[in-house]
């Protein structure tokens, strides 16, 4: 059985989604999975003290990295905030560069110099991983600026979290990304909380995604605990953005089930708030809805939460196996080598 | 040779890296229909249209954000401040993206990209257009600073920022655009990290770089008439600055004084300074001395202003004091 179960039965049955095939139902479910199981590994380690620093986990959310991710092409970019775990697995980075990452690992994803904030993996267009919250957004539009610029068809998905959309950059973004008809897509992941603070208490002209029509934008909403409800919104936006050029922003409701970071003592709401939004765990609810559905078996279930399990372990042995980084990798990471000028001397003035 | 503006050189530096490479474009407010707010784009709009030449909204953070995102990417944006003392509002993504995310990522990205537009003051602006933020950004790891005093080095370094496979901070002076000076004709590149030698003379090494490089050489002639000659070096780049070339002069002249706009406290001038003591302190005849803008935001008034900036008057005092 799937961590976080509820234990309750509310999954209404729908209608297989129409374009997707039992083996990409199978897929979705597995994604998330994986995630929640590497993300419970993770807490495990944290708590043994090798992780150290932030640890925010994406337990709750998977849905939505999964659901938003399987939407998108290879050539597409993405990029996210800092819980970031979950869209990096999503996006292809191996469960091994992740967990070595978070260990601080030579053999991280970011080598060791970003930790769990900063996941970067540019062979999968994985822009990050970024830690100032709303700061990203501008970036992604740079990206998706340079996708225009290049005429590459490609797109950009910039996830940001709820507590962003009150950063002044945020909104200085939507107007250039929609001004300039940029092909971009972004995707308020709404967790209710930005750390302790609810988005009552923090946000005005509720529900988020009414800031993009001051700004001419699309605007949609999703249902972020619904793999495939948040796949097919962002589908629809993604169509919009490599077709019409038209930037959308989507407003995914979820909820995260751990705090908002590991030492996050969760004190801003009651435990039965929690209780009752596990009940509509995305992973548990999946499961029935492909059980309702006849794609899913038990046997098959179990296979798939014994591999996730597995490739946790496997991914943490890994990570505690791998070496540490040194201070000479770390200065050979400041400067790309100049090949269009003469070399430029890199003093180091700390030297004594 | 042709005489030409220094605004004119750094046209030419645009116009000719946008010709020679289409991942250059340049974006800021009011680079293109406007043409510039100090013209320093001027024609290029027309020249490369507006995929290339890139008109922004009053959104400092947000466009800098676009030049680290395009920079990521691949491309090679230059990116105008008006004015640099309006970089601040997109201080976040100067020091924070574009100081670390190579870094942070394990080298997996590089940032090619450069951040232009004039600092400094001596326009009656007052004390939120006036600053010399050079130092500010040269305590970040990554970042190059680069600051020309003349209309040569303004076009032969901006070749070299846009060429550079790394983030280069670009601070011209708006009290520099208009002057003249001879630019050869035939395509060249000043190299990044090496000084200029302005003046030559045994008695005193003056180091400054910018707009104050003009004063230093004012003061350096004033100084003749006592029959004391300065060595006067521009430093053209502030980080990294050229060591050897200020040793070679300190240990000529054995005495050091350093003139930048910039205030006081950990100004560029200070870590010279400290690098000088520290390696050459055996070659020193007399503490090295700064010659700063006054520790005080920047006044409106002219007179005021005046006495705020370096000039002629207190780099004279502070030289005679070396050489008393």
């Amino acid at each position: 059985m799937v961590g976080e179960d509820p234990g309750v039965a509310v999954a209404e049955p729908k209608a297989a989604a129409l374009s997707l095939s039992p083996d990409q139902q199978i897929a979705l479910y597995r994604q998330m999975v994986r995630i929640r199981r590497f993300e419970e590994k993770a807490a495990q380690a944290f708590m043994r003290a090798e992780i150290k620093g932030f640890c925010h986990l994406y337990i709750g959310e998977e849905a939505v990295a999964v659901g938003a991710l399987s939407a998108l092409e290879q050539r597409d970019a993405v990029i996210t905030a800092y819980r970031d775990h979950g869209v990096a697995l999503a996006r292809g980075t191996s469960a091994r560069a992740c967990m070595a990452e978070l260990l601080g690992k030579r053999t991280g994803c970011s080598k060791g110099m970003g930790g769990s904030m900063h996941l970067f993996d540019r062979a999968h267009h994985f822009y990050g991983g970024h830690a100032i919250v709303g700061s990203h957004t501008a970036v992604a539009a740079g990206l998706a600026f340079a996708q225009q610029y290049e005429n590459t068809g490609g797109i950009t998905l910039c996830l940001l979290g709820d507590g962003a959309m009150n950063q002044g950059v945020v909104s200085e973004t939507l107007n250039l990304v929609s001004l300039w008809r940029l092909p971009i897509v972004f995707l308020i992941e709404n967790n209710e909380y930005a750390m302790g603070t609810s988005v009552a208490r923090s946000s005005a002209g509720l529900p988020l995604v009414n800031r993009g029509s001051a700004f001419d934008m699309a605007g949609r909403t999703a249902n972020g605990m619904d793999v495939e409800d948040v796949r097919a919104s962002v589908a629809e936006a993604v169509s919009l953005a490599r077709t019409e050029h038209l930037p959308t922003l989507l407003e995914v409701k979820t909820y995260r089930y751990r705090g908002h970071s590991m030492s996050d003592p969760d004190t801003y709401r009651t435990k039965q708030e929690i209780a009752e939004q596990k009940k509509n765990d995305p992973i548990f609810l999946y499961r029935k809805r492909l059980e309702e559905r006849r794609i899913l078996t038990e046997d098959l279930a179990k296979q798939i939460d014994d591999e996730a399990r597995a490739e946790a372990q496997d991914a943490l042995t890994f990570a505690e196996q791998s070496p540490e980084p040194d201070l000479e990798l770390a200065f050979s990471l400041l400067f790309s080598p100049e090949d269009r000028i003469d070399p430029v001397p890199r003093p180091r003035y700390s030297d004594i | 040779m042709a005489k030409i503006t220094y605004r004119q050189a750094l046209n030419q530096a645009l116009a000719e890296e946008m010709e020679r490479d289409p991942a250059v474009f340049l974006m800021g407010e009011e680079v293109g229909e406007y043409q510039g707010a100090f013209k320093v784009s001027q024609g290029l709009l027309q020249r490369f249209g507006p995929k290339r030449v890139v008109d922004t909204p009053i959104s400092e953070a947000a466009f800098s954000g676009v030049g680290v995102g395009a920079a990521l990417y691949g491309l090679r944006p230059v990116v105008e401040f008006m004015n640099w003392s309006f970089s601040f509002v997109a201080f976040d993504q100067l020091v924070n993206n574009v100081g670390s995310l190579r870094f942070m990522s394990g080298g997996q990205f590089d940032l090619p990209i450069v951040f232009r537009g004039p600092s400094g003051g001596g326009t009656q602006i007052g004390a939120t257009h006036s600053h010399c933020p050079e130092s500010w950004f040269a305590g970040v790891p990554v970042l190059t600073v680069v600051s020309p005093a003349f209309p040569e080095d303004a076009k032969g370094l901006l070749k070299s920022a846009i060429r550079s496979n790394n983030p280069v901070f670009f601070f011209e002076g708006e009290r520099l655009y208009g002057l003249e000076g001879e630019v050869p004709d035939a395509e060249f590149l000043t190299p990044i990290g090496q000084a200029r030698i302005c003046r030559e003379g045994g008695d005193l090494t003056i180091v400054s770089g910018g707009y104050s490089t003009h004063t230093a050489l004012s003061a350096a002639g004033a100084l003749a008439a006592d029959g004391k000659e300065a060595d006067v070096i521009d430093l053209r780049t502030i980080k990294p600055y050229d060591f050897d070339r200020i040793a070679k002069s300190v240990q000529k002249t054995n005495r050091l004084l350093i003139v930048e706009e910039n205030k006081p406290f950990a100004g560029w001038g200070a870590q010279i300074a400290y690098d000088i003591q520290h390696r050459l302190f055996d070659w020193l005849d007399a503490p090295i001395l700064r010659v700063t803008g006054l520790d005080i935001p920047q006044p409106y008034n002219a007179k005021l202003e005046g006495q705020v900036l370096p000039n002629v008057e207190r780099i004279l005092a502070a030289a005679r004091q070396l050489l008393a």
